[in-house]
């Protein structure tokens, strides 16, 4: 596990988001992040399958090990394919006055918040988050749909540093 | 300036108090009456205890209103209550958004408003006082608005207090939407409501729990119904029909009645006003309301009407605002009108109605086609499997369950297919508007600068046929375009982005 990653360094912040352009990626260490939490969530699954499994010992139609197989396997499907699914399908531009989230491996969602209507900001980590030194960022807008836009599996230096631009961007403005 | 005294509320809230304890005394002491028998001591019993609660009650309000005390500050406005435990809840001038005067009936009869301040904070924490006479309650009212304007112009001032130049008292405004007694009538005519039978269905409910009287016992229906069946069929044919035709009408009376009676209990006196804070709305006619709307604080439009109404060119009005105070209704500004008075409304409210010759685009066909099949699947599925079912266990009835099956899955996808001739939207140089609905098309019209995201959903179908949902973040309401191609999505969300990047949110607030 690379916990100490290079940082991407903050993208150029002159360019435009562009529809057509290229995406960045969000770090990497928060693809370990989601295959932690899928482990995590899985556990309790895994250890009702054992459990079952051993009480219809004898009664069970099936032959012993098909249920545990079974779950094990979504289990690992779920822990390792879906979260680099996720780590793919998401990803980020930033410009000089507006965020675009994308988002969402069948549901597609595609969000874009210009600074200028920025409420507030959080940046917050989870106890995961924090060994893999990795945030979120949440952009809180007057909105009722999108009132908050997140942006988890940044680095925590990048998404301070995001923080700050943004809020400053608000604060020239405002003035 | 001197130091602001602590004020109380008016002396006859006591009243109040005292009258909506009595009220709920009513009930006790029925109670107690009837539990005790009705013969001689349960009566005396009753009115003891009905006199003990309302004495409490009183007692009690008498209280509260001693104990409740507020305060005109420099900077905010203070209320301190509590019997046993204090409250004191401060909101600061630049935070109250609107001031609503409500006059329930008990209040209206002895000259009393409740005052509410409204702040836009979530889940009903707004300040209210409970309740001033008239007059101090528009004082009030005016004072708040003016001490409030005063942080707003002369802001490095706020903290010696300096007044603002005394201001004139609002005037009049000027009127720009009302509905007289014949308005009403008419407005009447079309909320025709079934609601009274519901309610006489829940009153025989619970009735049913206090009176020996079986309503759900079939035997006593059906005894009704033959004696009255036999009495019916007696009459012959045409005296059927007439005592069917005159079930209906009468069906049909009290609806209109029901109707009749809402409107002009909600709608009494309606007046819309434009004033120099915005639009300010007065109706009701045993509770008023007084409603002031700010202009700026509009957020965007909804047009809208109803099936029947819709043939004979009546229409509603609605605001969508920052406040989230007492629901849609308090936002209601026309609720029936000519589209030529809702033009009016709408200008004056810094919008436009589509022009003749916008620029219409429609949903996607693929979007059309899948909702076709999406809208009609649940029948088919539902036929495919009573098919099988019917087939297998009772071949009779197999042809006729099948066909209305199969008739409403196609009436489900006509159905999709006549509404996507009427979804569609326009954007223009400062407003995007979207239009639905068949048998009643509704609008509605946002600012392109009061839009505070734009998100570009798509789902598994959606992404395979190339269409799209636009989502427009919209403070105090929702805007969703479904189903545009995927293209024209993001072409109008660049466009809508280029209007809101270019202009603060801050400098929204104030304009």
């Amino acid at each position: 596990m690379e916990i100490n990653a290079s940082e991407p360094i903050v993208p150029a912040a002159s360019a435009l988001v562009d529809d057509d352009a290229e995406l960045t990626q969000l770090h990497p260490n928060y693809r370990s992040a989601l295959r932690v939490q899928a482990t995590l969530t899985s556990i309790p699954f895994i250890i009702g399958a054992f459990v079952l499994e051993g009480a219809l010992q004898g009664e069970s139609p099936l032959p012993f090990g098909v249920l545990i197989g079974v779950v094990v396997f979504l289990a690992l499907v779920f822990i390792i394919r879906l979260p680099s699914r996720r780590y793919a399908a998401r990803g980020y531009q930033i410009s000089t006055d507006r965020l675009r989230v994308v988002r969402g491996i069948l549901w597609r969602s595609d969000t874009v918040v210009p600074f200028g209507r920025v409420q507030h900001i959080d940046v917050d980590q989870g106890p995961i988050d924090r060994f893999f030194d990795i945030a979120t960022l949440t952009l809180h807008t007057a909105g009722s749909h999108n009132a908050s836009v997140y942006l988890p599996g940044l680095g925590h230096e990048l998404a301070t540093e995001m923080r700050e631009e943004i809020r400053a961007h608000i604060k020239r403005e405002s003035m | 300036m001197s130091t602001p005294e602590p004020q109380r509320t008016a002396p006859l809230s006591v009243l109040v108090g005292t009258l909506a304890g009595l009220k709920n005394a009513i009930f006790p002491a029925a109670a107690a009456a009837f539990g005790t028998g009705l013969g001689g001591m349960g009566l005396y019993i009753g009115i003891g205890v009905g006199l003990l609660i309302a004495v409490v009650g009183g007692v009690a309000s008498y209280i509260s209103w001693r104990r409740l005390s507020y305060t005109i500050g420099a900077s905010d406005i203070r209320v301190e209550s509590g019997v046993l435990s204090r409250a004191a809840r401060s909101v600061p001038y630049e935070r109250i958004q609107d001031v609503s005067l409500e006059q329930k009936l008990i209040p209206r009869l002895l000259g009393l408003v409740a005052v509410k301040f409204e702040t836009g904070a979530g889940g009903g924490e707004d300040l209210s006082l409970t309740y001033l006479t008239e007059e101090s309650g528009e004082e009030l009212r005016q004072l708040v608005r003016e001490r409030r304007d005063a942080q707003d112009e002369i802001a490095p001032d706020a903290e010696t207090g300096v007044p603002s130049p005394a201001r004139e008292p609002e005037a009049e405004g000027e009127p720009i939407f009302a509905m007289g007694t014949g308005r009403l009538f008419q407005f009447g005519l079309f909320e025709f409501s079934l609601a009274v039978f519901a309610v006489l269905l829940g009153l025989l409910q619970y009735a049913d729990t206090f009176i020996d009287f079986e309503i759900w016992d079939p035997d006593l229906w059906q005894g009704v119904l033959e004696e009255q069946g036999s009495t019916i069929s007696a009459l012959g044919p045409y005296a059927q029909i007439a005592s069917a035709i005159g079930g209906l009408i009468a069906l049909f009376v009290v609806g209109s009645a029901t109707g009749m009676i809402r409107v002009f209990t909600r709608e009494w006196d309606f007046l819309l006003e434009r004033t120099a804070r915005g639009f300010r709305r007065r109706r009701g006619l045993f509770t008023k309301t007084d409603v002031v709307m700010p202009i700026h604080r509009v957020q965007a439009l909804k047009i809208g009407t109803r099936l029947i109404r819709y043939r004979f060119g009546w229409h509603n009005l609605k605001f969508v605002s920052l406040a989230q105070d007492a629901g849609s209704s308090s936002h209601d500004v026309a609720p029936f009108a000519k589209m030529d008075e809702i033009r009016t409304v709408v200008e004056t409210a810094g919008f436009h109605l589509p022009s003749e010759n916008a620029d219409w685009h429609r949903a996607s066909e693929a979007y059309r086609t899948d909702s076709m099949i999406v809208d009609s699947l649940f029948f088919v599925i539902a036929a495919i499997v009573a098919g099988t079912v019917l087939g297998i266990f009772n071949p009779d009835w197999f042809l006729l369950v099948v066909a209305i099956l199969l008739g409403l899955a196609a009436l489900s996808a006509g159905a999709a297919l006549y509404s996507w001739q009427f979804k569609r939207h326009s954007l223009d140089d400062t407003q995007i508007m979207a239009r639905a609905g068949i048998m009643s098309p509704s609008s509605q019209i946002a600012t392109r600068t009061k839009l505070h995201s734009a998100e570009v959903a798509q789902g598994p179908i959606a992404r395979w046929r190339g269409y799209a949902t636009l989502h427009l973040g919209l403070a105090g309401g929702e805007f969703a375009i479904p189903g545009i191609p995927f293209e024209r999505a993001r072409e109008v969300r660049r466009e809508v982005l280029e209007t809101i990047a270019a202009t603060d949110f801050s400098e929204l607030e104030t304009g």
